[in-house]
This record gives C-alpha cells, sequence and structure tokens, in this order.
C-alpha cells in the first residue's frame, strides 16, 4: 500500500523582481512618491503538478535556473508558492547546502546541537544522537575542536550525518553530494539506499545524471520552470542527456 | 480526481499544507513553540562566539556598565552639577534597563540578513530569530545586575524589598523591545538601510529618555515630549523599585502594560504576514 507524500497541485511560483534595485527605504519611499516602481516578474515554476508516493526516489533534472531548487524550496516550505498548493506529508529534512548553520568559533559537538535545532529537535533528544552522528561522520577526534580548523570533507561529512540522522520523512537532497572525498560519496549513497529501503521518499537534485540513474528509479525533468518529462530515471536522463548535447528532442509544454 | 479526494487517501494530516488557511500569527506562534530549541541554541551560540577568544569573556558585559558609569558620574554629577542623590545607582538602573532595550532591538534589526540566507534554505519559524534577540538581551541583563549590587553595596545603598518586581518589570520590557524588535526585523528583511537608520534613532531616543538625567530638569513646556516617549514609562517601572524602594503606580504600571501589549500584538501580526514575503521579493 502506497501512500502520498508530496502533492504539487498546478504550482506556480513567481519572484518580483525590482527593475532597478531599490533595497533603501528612503529611495521607495521617494519612488512611490513619483509612482515610479517598476517590477518584472520572473516565473520559476509554471503551473507544476506531481504526485510523490512514499518511499519513491525522485531524481530532479534540468538546467541551471529551469527551477529545480525552487522545487525544492517549496517541498521544504521554505517558501510558499504563487499560486496553487502544495501538501507534504512527513518531515522533511533539507540537504540543501550542507554546512548551513555552521559556525567557525563553535566545536563541532556545539555546532551538532545547533544544526539539531535547527531542524526542529531538543537539546536532550540531539545529546542523544551525538555519539552516532559523530560516528558515522568519522570524527570522533574532531568533535571538540572549533569547525573553523576542519576541512571542506570533514564539515561535509558531519553536515550530511547531522541531516540524515534525524530520520525524516523526505530527504532533500540538491547537490550536496559533490563535496568529499570517494569514500565519503560511497557512504552517502549507501545511506540513501537505507533511506529508501526504509520506505522514506528521497527528492535528489542534481547535474550528474549518474548519481540521479544510481539512486533514483523515477526522475522529473524540469525546463524553463515547466515539468516535461516524468518517468523512470534511466529514460528521463537518456533523454535530457540527448537534449543537452543537441539531439532534437521534442519538448512538450508541460505534462 | 479532486483535490479533496487526494487529501482524504493518505490518512494522516498533512504536516504541511501551503492552501490551509489558518492564520499566521497563530501559525508562527505554534511553530515558535516547537522551535524553542533552536532559540536556547542560538541565544547560547551568541554568547559562547562573543566570548570565546576575549582574555576577560563574560566579565566584559559586567565591566563595561560600571566604567561607563563611572565615567557619566563624572560628568553629570561632578561637572554638571546635577542635584541626584546617590547617582550611581541612579544612573545604574537607567543604564542597565536600556542596555537591554537598545540591544535588544538593534540586534534584531541587523540579524535580518544572516537568518534570512538560513530561512531561505531550511523552515525555521522566523521569529526564533527575534526571540533570540530578546533571550541575549535577557541574560545580559541579568549579568548586568552584579556591578548593580556592587554599586549598591559599596555606596552603603539599601537593597529594598521592592526589588522583587523586577521579574514583572524585565517582562513588561521584553515584550515592549520584542515587538519593536519584530517591527524593525520585518522593515529591515525589505529595506536594508533599516539597520543604519535605526543606530541613530537609538542614539537620539537615549537622550531623549531620562536615563542619565532626572527628568525633573526637563522644562515643563517640554514635557510631552516624555509623555509621548514609551521609554520614560517603561524606564520608571524598572528604575522606581530599585532607586527609589516603591512600587510603580496602577496609573504607570497600567500605562507600560498596554504600550508594551499593543506593540507587541500589532508587531507580531504584522511580522507573521509580511516578513516571510519580504525575504523573497527583495532580490
Amino acid at each position: 500500500m502506497t501512500t502520498t507524500a508530496i502533492l504539487l497541485e498546478k504550482v506556480s511560483v513567481r519572484y518580483r523582481i525590482p527593475r532597478e534595485r531599490i533595497g533603501s527605504l528612503k529611495e521607495y519611499a521617494i519612488r512611490r512618491l513619483k509612482r515610479r516602481l517598476y517590477f518584472d516578474e520572473f516565473e520559476a515554476l509554471r503551473e507544476v503538478s506531481l504526485e510523490v508516493s512514499g518511499g519513491e526516489t525522485v531524481g530532479v533534472v534540468g538546467r541551471n535556473g529551469a527551477g529545480k531548487s525552487t522545487l525544492l524550496r517549496l517541498i521544504a516550505r521554505v517558501m510558499p508558492p504563487t499560486a496553487g498548493r502544495v501538501v507534504v506529508w512527513g518531515r522533511t529534512a533539507p540537504l540543501l547546502e550542507l554546512g548551513l548553520g555552521f559556525h567557525g568559533e563553535l566545536t563541532g559537538r556545539e555546532n551538532v546541537m545547533l544544526q539539531g535545532a535547527l531542524l526542529g529537535f531538543s537539546r536532550a533528544e540531539m545529546r542523544r544522537r551525538t555519539p552516532r552522528i559523530v560516528e558515522w561522520a568519522e570524527l570522533e577526534e574532531f568533535i571538540d575542536a572549533p569547525v573553523r580548523t576542519y576541512s571542506t570533507g570533514m564539515a561535509a561529512r558531519l553536515a550530511f550525518s547531522v541531516a540524515t540522522d534525524v530520520e525524516p520523512d523526505i530527504l532533500l537532497v540538491d547537490e550536496a553530494l559533490a563535496v568529499g572525498d570517494e569514500r565519503f560519496q560511497v557512504k552517502c549513497h549507501a545511506r540513501i539506499e537505507d533511506f529508501r529501503k526504509a520506505g522514506k521518499t528521497v527528492f535528489l537534485v542534481s547535474h550528474a545524471l549518474s548519481a540521479v540513474r544510481e539512486n533514483c528509479r523515477r526522475a522529473i525533468w524540469i525546463h524553463e520552470g515547466r515539468l516535461v518529462r516524468d518517468g523512470d530515471s534511466a529514460s528521463v536522463t537518456e533523454l535530457y542527456h540527448g537534449w543537452s548535447i543537441g539531439e532534437p528532442v521534442a519538448l512538450p509544454q508541460a505534462l | 480526481m479532486s483535490a479533496s479526494e487526494v487529501l482524504l487517501r493518505p490518512g494522516p494530516v498533512p504536516l504541511y499544507d501551503s492552501a490551509a488557511s489558518r492564520s499566521r500569527a497563530l501559525e508562527e506562534a505554534r511553530a515558535l513553540w516547537v522551535y524553542r530549541g533552536l532559540v536556547h541554541e542560538l541565544v547560547v551560540r551568541d554568547i559562547k562566539v562573543r566570548y570565546k577568544r576575549s582574555v576577560l569573556g563574560i566579565a566584559w558585559t559586567m565591566l563595561a556598565p560600571l566604567l561607563n558609569m563611572v565615567a557619566l558620574t563624572l560628568v553629570f554629577s561632578t561637572i554638571l552639577k546635577q542635584q541626584i542623590t546617590n547617582y550611581p545607582v541612579f544612573f545604574m538602573t537607567g543604564a542597565i534597563f536600556w542596555a537591554f532595550f537598545s540591544q535588544t532591538t538593534s540586534t534584531a534589526a541587523s540579524q535580518t540578513q544572516d537568518s534570512n540566507e538560513i530561512a531561505k534554505r531550511i523552515y525555521i519559524p522566523r521569529s526564533v530569530f527575534v526571540a533570540s534577540a530578546v533571550g541575549v538581551g535577557l541574560v545580559n541583563l541579568a549579568l548586568s545586575i552584579v556591578p548593580l549590587l556592587i554599586i549598591l553595596v559599596v555606596t552603603h545603598f539599601p537593597i529594598y524589598t521592592t526589588w522583587a518586581f523586577l521579574p514583572v518589570a524585565v517582562f513588561i520590557e521584553a515584550l515592549f523591545a520584542a515587538g519593536v524588535g519584530l517591527w524593525l526585523f520585518t522593515f529591515a528583511s525589505r529595506f536594508s538601510d533599516v539597520r543604519e537608520m535605526y543606530t541613530v534613532i537609538v542614539q537620539t531616543w537615549f537622550f531623549l529618555t531620562p536615563i542619565v538625567y532626572h527628568p525633573a530638569i526637563v522644562p515643563a513646556k517640554f514635557r510631552f515630549a516624555l509623555w509621548l516617549n514609551p521609554l520614560y514609562y517603561l524606564v520608571q517601572i524598572f528604575r522606581k523599585p530599585v532607586y527609589d524602594g516603591v512600587l510603580p503606580s496602577a496609573a504607570l504600571l497600567g500605562v507600560s502594560v498596554a504600550i508594551s501589549v499593543v506593540t507587541f500584538v500589532s508587531g507580531w501580526i504584522y511580522f507573521s504576514n509580511r516578513a516571510e514575503r519580504f525575504a523573497f521579493q527583495n532580490g
């Protein structure tokens, strides 16, 4: 029996971009008085409808600026849609940017507590989880050193470890696997596989088509804000790859 | 398949539904409660980071008002020959109150950029940043009670039983500071010059509020400026129990509570409805 985990109904996102950047209140007030405020509207997503069942692994492909990250932001409830509806069942953990909110002066352990809190966990809960997080990240020796002394790979390991240890129902991964050495990448893939087996939903945005094929059964292709292909990851990535290198692929207006 | 059918199927109530029509103000309050652990972490982080690499550490918080007090006592009691009995205690009570208000609100205004960077990538109720600004302010306020006690002991000033009222006074003031912080945070998400503007406002406000001088020296024709200043009432409910040894009058307390509640509630509603929107239109 499958249940819906994510549902998007004709979701559109428009960003309003001021034609001239007005960052100050003074300038805004002056222009407002003169009635000179122009905005360009940029549609990052146009009427995207999508249903993802619990336990599905979905890869998202598309060019830069196609709207992939906006899609993840919507699911992570970081921003509301301009039109349409987004419904999410279950807890999401974004792996949008590794090490977000890490503070260099604080130790690894203190940062784990902070990251956990950013994900909405209590202190007691995080204290319980910390040993396991540290073990997975293989940072036992360094966990009480300030994070500014860490290498990029070490910080990434710690962040990935926190984000996946908190057992979200829906894991959102945005290009996060690109950093770190071979061993780390293998461990990450293994953990995503564990997630999948546990019936969790995984959303993976990546330019590495091989990563999408390896980790996901299903893939969607976003082009200029529209969902243009939705199918098994092998055929969608193949089609997308072909289109990228210039093969003629008919892009439907929208699915 | 209609939307309602789809929603019936998965059983459990969705954790997030963008179309759910709940009050944003209530939603924000509920989310802040869920994320109270984050407020705690942010307060701890702020204090740890500030003192991690400094020699005197936390002592700075206590030393700074003491040094200020010495300088201002010299200026106001020696040079200006102001007649205030035990000026150090008079000044310290005002200064502690002022430091709390100005630090809390300035932090709320200046945190906008950082916090938007985080809040654009991960869901957190934005009010945690204002709450943590208030939290840091309260910790510093508690620490600055130490130098106040030192001054009381050194100058043989009595410690009145009315001190017991202080938590209530602090609560009312925290509510006001939070309200101003919410308004500032929301404005600052939209306009980058709000922070600088507020720095100037705070400086002016300091001199318009009877912190370093006694309200009695204000000429009658300028009294209205005091009456219009919310901090005029709020500083008194903090100062009276410590310096005068009396509880604030019912009228004074009533005005203070009214100002704080109105500022906080309006700030909360405005913030809940606008802060998120402003963050994304800024680009």
